[in-house]
């Protein structure tokens, strides 16, 4: 058996008297791409930020292919060099032009020479779509083209894996289509992710595993059809079906 | 009509409403600022004002001593600026960290802040001038100059570490975390990403202060120092009259209005930037 790429095993939190996380187990192979679902205010982005070690877990144990990344001892910084995070409000450098953006990171984290850096943004950029607008400052970008730099500077790093939260839905709806493509082609050249979001096709399209979050657990988790189309768990099944209701599937 | 006809029509209205405005600019301005100076100059005591604070003669005579010691004035807040723009940094770095190894710094940073911004500039001046020299430690300056320095530095510190300190605190965490999460460590993230930004914010209400700072150097004269204002005053009481002060005046004018104007463009452009 080949070890995950990640693992949460028993991850619990609470902001104060609110447990957010209560024993959160769940595993991603190489190549994997899971889709955390559940409701707003369900905790999908403190699990996020927690496996990023941007928020402080209070039990269990996070792994990165098979070595634990929880424990004091370890380094926060060598970890977040290699997992890739995209924020729902993309939180680029706004004084800062666009290939500064992706290539801060590398350059100051990492080391890499300023000219192989920016050789490589541009190459991403390209692929993002957003060749020529390397010298512009975020704020001139449209919400789409902000999330895909963000999605650039996020994989600049190459990292084992990536974690995006809700990365359309600070977006206008014409908008959310270019980015999809983005992540659709992340998934397609083998990129590990885990992914929260409120677009149920998607998830189905992309994920290989949908987990479903309710009250600080995953109630069910699952293939797509499987959570999707047949969920076993009440929980679940009221979720979608006030989805449905939505017009949201 | 066509649409290039109307873009003329709104073209010519928007010129007309333009011009009108200048008019009424113009002569509201002339109406207002005539009608002051037909009351001052018309005034009963006008002749005797102009003879003691605008006296033509007295400006020629005083004006290049004052211009000569107004040089010390500016010699004294271009160096008090740089000092205050680190130190007030060191000072906001310091109160803005969270750690506990550095609790003792940082309690000594923020007394520091409290009772520099508490006490009046002038008295800080007279402690400084007169205290440090009475308490005769060998190898601590004498030097009147360095010490109101030291007093106007310390004071204007205090002041600009609490922009930056507020400066930093405006800069969201989302910022912080995005920094963290490309990999960067703490300290990089202050350094690339929270500071410029900060600073950015902040150049506004440091532009303030060091407007401020520039008109209080003149404080220094209570240590006997001759700067322009000094200079100013032993002309005027040695011939009874005070155009020399107004000529003082002028010299501060000639520094603050500049520094006014460039804060008027810096917060303009980031209007338009935000
Ligand atoms: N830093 C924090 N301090 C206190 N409470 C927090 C903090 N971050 C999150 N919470 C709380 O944790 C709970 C889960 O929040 P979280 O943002 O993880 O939900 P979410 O599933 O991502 O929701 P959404 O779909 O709206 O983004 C919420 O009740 C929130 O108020
Ligand atoms: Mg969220």
């Amino acid at each position: 058996m080949t070890v995950p790429v990640l693992e949460l095993k028993g991850v619990t939190k609470s902001f104060g008297e609110r447990l957010v996380l209560d024993g959160i187990d769940l595993s991603v192979d190489e190549h994997e791409a899971v889709a955390l679902i559940g409701a707003s205010g369900s905790g999908k982005s403190t699990l996020l930020r927690c496996v990023d070690l941007l928020v402080e877990i209070d039990d269990g144990d996070v792994f990165l292919d098979g070595e634990v990344i929880t424990d004091p001892s370890v380094d926060e910084v060598d970890v977040r060099r290699r997992l890739g995070f995209v924020f729902q409000a993309f939180n680029l450098f706004p004084h800062m032009s666009v290939i500064d953006n992706v290539t801060l990171g590398i350059v100051r984290g990492q080391g890499v020479g300023s000219t192989e850096a920016v050789d490589r943004g541009r190459a991403l950029l390209e692929k993002c779509g957003l060749e020529g607008r390397e010298k512009d400052r975020p704020d001139e970008l449209s919400g789409g083209q902000q999330q895909r730099v963000a999605l650039a500077r996020a994989f600049a790093a190459e990292p084992r894996a990536m974690l995006l939260d809700e990365v359309t839905s600070a977006l206008d709806p014409e908008l959310v289509g270019d980015v999809l493509e983005a992540v659709r082609e992340l998934k397609l050249e083998g990129m590990t992710l885990i992914f929260a979001t409120h677009e149920m096709s998607f998830a189905r399209e992309v994920a290989d595993k949908v987990a479903f979050l309710h009250s600080g657990r995953i109630i069910e988790a699952g293939k797509p059809e499987e959570v999707l189309d047949d969920p076993k768990e009440p929980e679940t099944q009221k979720f979608l079906r006030r989805l449905l209701a939505g017009g949201r599937i | 009509m066509t649409k290039g006809a109307r873009q003329a029509a709104r073209e010519k209205a928007k010129k007309a409403r333009t011009r009108r405005g200048q008019t009424i600019a113009v002569v509201s301005s002339a109406v207002v600022l005539g009608g002051l100076s037909a009351l001052i100059f018309t005034s009963s005591g006008w002749p005797d004002v102009q003879e003691t604070f605008f006296s033509a003669e007295a400006f020629r005579t005083s004006f290049p001593d004052i211009l000569k010691a107004f040089w010390l004035d500016v010699k004294m807040f271009l160096v008090i600026e740089v000092v205050v723009l680190v130190l007030g940094l060191v000072i906001a770095l310091v109160r803005s960290g969270r750690n506990p190894v550095f609790f003792p710094i940082r309690l000594i940073a923020a007394v520091y802040c409290d009772i520099f911004r508490g006490v009046p500039v002038i008295l800080l001046i007279y402690m400084f001038g007169f205290g440090i020299p009475a308490l005769g430690l060998s190898g601590v300056p004498n030097d009147p100059i360095l010490l109101a320095g030291f007093a106007l530095a310390l004071a204007y510190g205090a002041y600009v570490a609490e922009v930056y300190r507020a400066g930093i605190g405006s800069v969201h965490q989302t910022q912080t975390d995005a920094a963290l999460a490309v990999g960067l460590t703490r300290t990089q993230a202050l350094r690339h990403v929270v500071l410029p930004q900060a600073i950015r914010r902040v150049r506004p209400p440091l532009l303030n202060d060091f407007i401020s700072l520039q008109k209080d150097v003149a404080l220094v004269s209570i240590l006997g120092i001759v700067e322009a204002f000094q200079q100013a005053q032993i002309f005027a009481a040695s011939t009874f009259n005070y155009t020399p002060l107004v000529a003082a005046a002028l010299l501060y004018l000639a520094v603050t209005i500049p520094m006014a104007r460039i804060l008027d463009h810096i917060t303009a452009r980031g209007e338009v930037n935000a």
